[in-house]
């Protein structure tokens, strides 16, 4: 589904990701671990085609197309979902017609007329349920005012209501408790199936606790330095991340 | 004299006698002191304070013809009309060009104790309030207002008596038509009397967008005890058009007035906005919002008079501009020293969406006691590209993206329209406005009723 391969890329022409490989198939969930400022977030924000971003060198193929070549709304077309680590808060503009508009935007990609207001309805209610999100959020503007919690709930409704091929989850567990936690990472193991894939990125091994990953990468100053099973990330939590930096220090 | 004003004056002492034949008592009364206090003013140019991008002196050099004789003009009001039923209006009324036209609706479902119409019309009828207060709050030494006032023939008159509310918005449109370069005179007198309630909404139209045209106007208006009314003005006009407003309210007691002013479309416009608190315990919200591209020109200036205790003020002026348009703001908020408990708060919030546009910004706050809260705040600035990508990655364009945001920017301005039909309108003209779709609401073109 998705091969990366030697992926270079810079912010602001300083080098964050420094030959990234990565291949993802249908039905399997990829935990990204790594310490602060590795590049973690800088490979989600690549993948999902922030333009702030610049890949300088390597490719990323998505089921069969050259991602980087694509549009971020066009990777989202395409099946690709970001969850961001800190969801934007856009005032003024409500979760509903925000909604509707990324909903008949895919649509009209793919030339389907827009769904109809009972259908739209009918989906959000379906969608909301997946992470227990109140209904006056729905109908509030998006992220405003959130608790972190229902911020994070609301990225895995959006999800929920894109019903994307790959999720990239950027620090989804991050200001959550436990009970949030449960909720979210509950909603991500309901939407899963064979044909779906999930990349989850987190500093922490907690969340993996309840997303069970196939694969564990080690990403550190920019490259993914060791990948294992659900082991590495138990092994992580008891070394921490030290001998780590200890076994890459030439870098 | 300046050289710009010479050409009013001239045409003021030639047709005098003209002039005030279709004016009445009161609106005449005071035209020799506009003249004399034109005849000593020098006109703001350019670049001169709280003239950051407008030059009275420019504007007001083209030869306007004044329809001094009152000769009916032809102007096509259901072309404009259409856009503006769905408003429903208690009573829709028009002034075409200076000239208080018609009623569209009778006046059958006005509550007694309501006064409203040509203002030329009630001068006659009730010279004794309108003398009382015609030119009694507008500042003579304002061009703006010296001018109106040495033209002035007609415009509208709304007088709600003692505890008269009216729970449906009036409704007033202005149309500027005309095939030669013109320049429109009217004048706005408004008295809400102790615990009476109005809502005025005020359309202005141009109907030519291939002619100078030009909109002088200065509106008057007194807010009696515990009374409210709230005023929504919105410019649909066109490039070719100049508008020149000039708005003063006094406030009693209690009393709560709303102003919103909205520019969609337009050419070069000041408005200028004299609230004062003459009684305690009044509340003031005081918004309004620009959309400029193009070479359009926006510049506003406000000044809030706390002279009274215990008075509130909310201020909120949000602009947009694109393409090489330009957009002002003045803010002035004065707290007297015996206005004990002032609140007082201001906020300017700017787009500026392309390197030539320019937004000037200068709030100004002048507090002569200590026991007031005060805040002003404001903010120029681009679109947040987080806020543009978020939305990319749930599949909306670039483009959509944006127009969705600038909508959004807009919103709280619009929230405060207290008629949920105007609202609604409103957001579905902006949405088109920021859309790209250049026809003004006035031509109809894009416009068709199915959307309502």
């Amino acid at each position: 589904m998705l091969k990366v391969k030697d992926l270079h890329a810079e912010i602001n022409g300083r080098e964050i990701l420094r030959g990234i490989n990565l291949e993802v198939n249908a039905g399997e969930v990829h935990a990204i671990m790594g310490p602060n400022g590795s590049g973690k977030s800088t490979l989600s924000m690549v993948l999902a085609g922030n333009p702030a971003y610049t890949p300088t060198s390597g490719s990323v193929e998505f089921c069969g197309k050259d991602l980087l070549a694509m549009e971020p709304e066009v990777r989202s077309h395409e099946g690709l979902f970001l969850g961001f680590q800190y969801p934007v808060e856009i005032p003024g503009v409500s979760m509903v017609n925000f909604m509707r508009a990324a909903v008949n935007a895919r649509r009209e990609y793919f030339n389907q007329p827009p769904i109809t207001a009972t259908e739209f309805l009918r989906l959000m209610r379906e969608k909301r349920a997946v992470v227990e999100l109140n209904d006056k959020l729905a109908s509030r503007s998006v992220n405003e005012g959130f608790s972190g919690g229902e911020k994070k709930r609301n990225e895995i409704f959006q999800m929920a209501m894109l019903e994307p091929k790959l999720s990239i989850l950027d620090e989804t567990d991050s200001g959550l408790d436990i009970d949030a936690l449960r909720i979210v990472a509950g909603g991500v193991n309901k939407l899963k199936t064979a044909d779906n894939a999930t990349i989850v990125i987190t500093h922490y091994q907690r969340l993996l606790d309840y997303i069970k990953p196939d694969f564990v990468h080690i990403l550190y100053k920019g490259r993914i330095v060791r990948t294992g099973g659900p082991e590495l990330a138990l092994e992580l939590e008891e070394r921490g991340y030290d001998w780590i930096k200890e076994e890459n220090k030439e870098d | 004299m300046d050289e710009a004003l010479r050409q009013y004056i001239d045409l003021y002492e030639e047709h005098r006698a003209l002039i005030d034949a279709n004016g009445t008592g009161p609106l005449n009364a005071l035209r020799p002191r506009a003249a004399e206090m034109l005849a000593a003013m020098r006109l703001p140019r350019r670049g001169d304070e709280n003239f950051e991008n407008i030059d009275l002196a420019a504007l007001l050099a083209p030869d306007y013809g004044i329809n001094l004789q009152k000769v009916p003009i032809d102007v096509n009001t259901d072309m404009t009309f259409s856009c503006e039923v769905p408003v429903s209006s208690q009573s829709v009324m028009m002034n075409v060009n200076d000239t208080f036209a018609s009623a569209v609706e009778a006046y059958d479902n006005l509550p007694d104790g309501v006064d409203v119409g040509s203002l030329r019309e009630f001068a006659a009828l009730d010279p004794e309030t309108v003398t009382a207060r015609y030119g009694t709050l507008a500042d003579m030494a304002n061009p703006v207002v010296a001018l109106d006032t040495l033209f002035a023939q007609d415009g509208l008159y709304l007088h709600v008596r003692k505890g008269v509310r009216l729970e449906r918005p009036l409704q007033l449109v202005n149309i500027l038509s005309a095939s030669m370069p013109l320049m429109a005179v009217r004048r706005v007198l408004v008295v809400i009397d102790d615990d009476a309630e109005a809502r005025l909404l005020v359309c202005d139209h141009s109907q030519r967008d291939d002619v100078a045209l030009m909109a002088l106007e200065t509106i008057e208006i007194f807010v009696g005890r515990n009374a409210r009314f709230d005023y929504y003005n919105i410019e649909e006009s066109t490039e070719s058009t100049v508008r020149l407003s000039a708005l003063y309210v006094s406030q009693q007691a209690g009393s709560q007035v709303n102003i919103d002013g909205m520019t969609l479309f337009n050419g070069s416009t000041r408005n200028e906005y004299y609230c004062r608190f003459d009684g305690e315990e009044a509340g003031l919200r005081l918004y309004g919002m620009g959309i400029g591209d193009r070479a359009r020109v926006m510049s506003t200036y406000t000044r809030i008079d706390h002279s009274a205790p215990r008075c509130k003020s909310d201020e909120l002026f949000k602009f947009s501009v694109d393409d090489t348009s330009t957009a002002a703001f003045t803010g002035r908020i004065y707290v007297a020293p015996g206005a004990v408990k002032t609140e007082a708060y201001q906020a300017n919030r700017n787009l500026v969406g392309a390197p030539e546009a320019k937004m000037y910004s200068k709030p100004q706050l002048e507090i002569y006691n200590d026991d007031v809260k005060c805040s002003h705040g404001c903010a120029i600035g681009q679109l947040d590209p987080m806020q543009v990508f978020y939305m990319r990655t749930r599949g909306l364009t670039e483009e959509t993206a944006r127009l969705l945001l600038r909508q959004a920017f807009m919103a709280d301005v619009i929230a405060a329209v207290d008629v949920p039909s105007l609202r609604d309108r409103l957001r579905l003209l902006t949405e088109r406005r920021f859309a790209g779709l250049q026809s003004a609401c006035g031509r109809c073109t894009k416009c068709t009723r199915a959307d309502d």
